[in-house]
């Protein structure tokens, strides 16, 4: 790989932007292919681009088929996000799990006594109503979101954002009693069964976790299970 | 309010920006990656191990079972610049003297970088 390809590469992924490096492993010439442009001195037919572009929509790298088995994709997708609602103690232990196991964190929290750099080195802090903060974020089907104010005018101003978005994971903190008040309160705003079974609660798996570290260690086992097992699987293991 | 990143920090351990570091310091370094797997192998299609013309390493394309074969192959790699498709596994036919304990077989692509 020259230094070009790899500067260009390491721009893409500081701006965010989906691409897939495509390299013929027999001849050893490479390029990069965005959504809307190709650089480099691999030349793809038009059926071999819209190949690749379906590799990037599924996140999916590895060798074509034949008979281009000769040409690798490999997708550089921005990394997969966690939003957390509530600076809480459970977050200062979330959030550096997460960035660990690949995710870009932000922790949301309008309480300024809550969300201070100190509790949260190098984290990215939006002192925000959850709601705006949310929405700002515009969450996708590769962002996770989970409240954990246990305040029900935070958590529930995220939930109904969360739940109207296509991210893949919600989860939010509480007892099954709190879970049950908070799933009433959301029915009563116009929420769907469909919409409200959706939400992880109480959140994360169960491994009889009790400090905020165990916690944080449940919801990311939780997030990962959905994330590579899909909603089903969790399903048919309760 | 001001726009917040929506991909904010650096999520992962970026062997990438690290291997720029190691090119930038007037380093040779290659660039291993797993490009197919059969059965059970520890670390999927993408996952990559950039090395330096030290054996200094990052990252990883298996458990441990086969970094230190892919490591003394990108030595080479770094020496004469042609890029190596390497197989790894139980039924290679290669005579490696490394495999995988797990049974899988792994196909490890080695180029120079720069």
């Amino acid at each position: 790989m020259n230094r070009d390809t790899l500067t260009a590469l390491l721009q893409a992924r500081k701006h965010g932007t989906a691409c897939a490096l495509v390299r013929d492993l027999k001849a050893g010439s490479q390029s990069i292919v965005f959504i809307d442009r190709k650089e480099g001195t691999l030349a793809l037919t038009p059926s071999q681009k819209s190949l690749v572009l379906e590799v990037i929509s599924e996140d999916r790298s590895g060798r074509l088929d034949a008979p281009n088995q000769d040409l690798f994709v490999q997708v550089f997708n921005p990394p997969m996000r966690l939003v957390v609602v509530g600076a809480v103690h459970i977050a200062q232990a979330l959030a550096p799990m997460a960035v660990l196991a690949g995710y870009g964190v932000t922790v949301i929290d309008p309480r300024g006594a809550f969300a201070t750099d100190q509790r949260f080195p190098g984290v990215t802090l939006l002192q925000e109503w959850p709601d705006d903060g949310l929405m700002a974020l515009k969450p996708d089907r590769r962002t996770a979101v989970v409240t954990l104010t246990h305040d029900p005018k935070l958590d529930d101003a995220a939930l109904s954002v969360a739940l109207k978005s296509n991210c893949f994971y919600v989860g939010s903190l509480g007892s099954k009693k709190t879970h049950q008040a908070r799933l009433g309160r959301l029915r009563r705003m116009g929420f769907s069964e469909a919409e409200l079974g959706r939400i992880h609660g109480p959140v994360g798996l169960t491994i009889g976790a009790l400090t905020p570290a165990e916690i944080a260690l449940a919801i990311l086992a939780q997030i990962t299970q959905v994330r590579r097992q899909g909603p089903a699987a969790l399903g048919a293991a309760a | 309010m001001s726009t917040p990143n929506p991909y904010p920090g650096e999520a992962r351990e970026d062997i990438l920006a690290e291997a720029a570091r190691w090119l930038d310091a007037g380093k040779g370094v290659a660039l291993a990656t797993v490009v197919t797997t059969w059965g059970s192998s520890p670390r999927p299609v993408g996952s990559q191990l950039a090395v330096d013309d030290g054996g200094r390493m990052i990252g990883s394309v298996s458990g441990g079972c086969i970094e230190g074969a892919v490591v003394k192959e990108a030595l080479d790699v770094i020496g004469d610049g042609k890029p190596r498709l390497l197989d790894f596994g139980v039924s290679n036919e290669q005579a490696w003297e490394v495999g995988l304990a797990c049974g899988g077989k792994v196909q490890v692509y080695v180029e120079r970088l720069g």
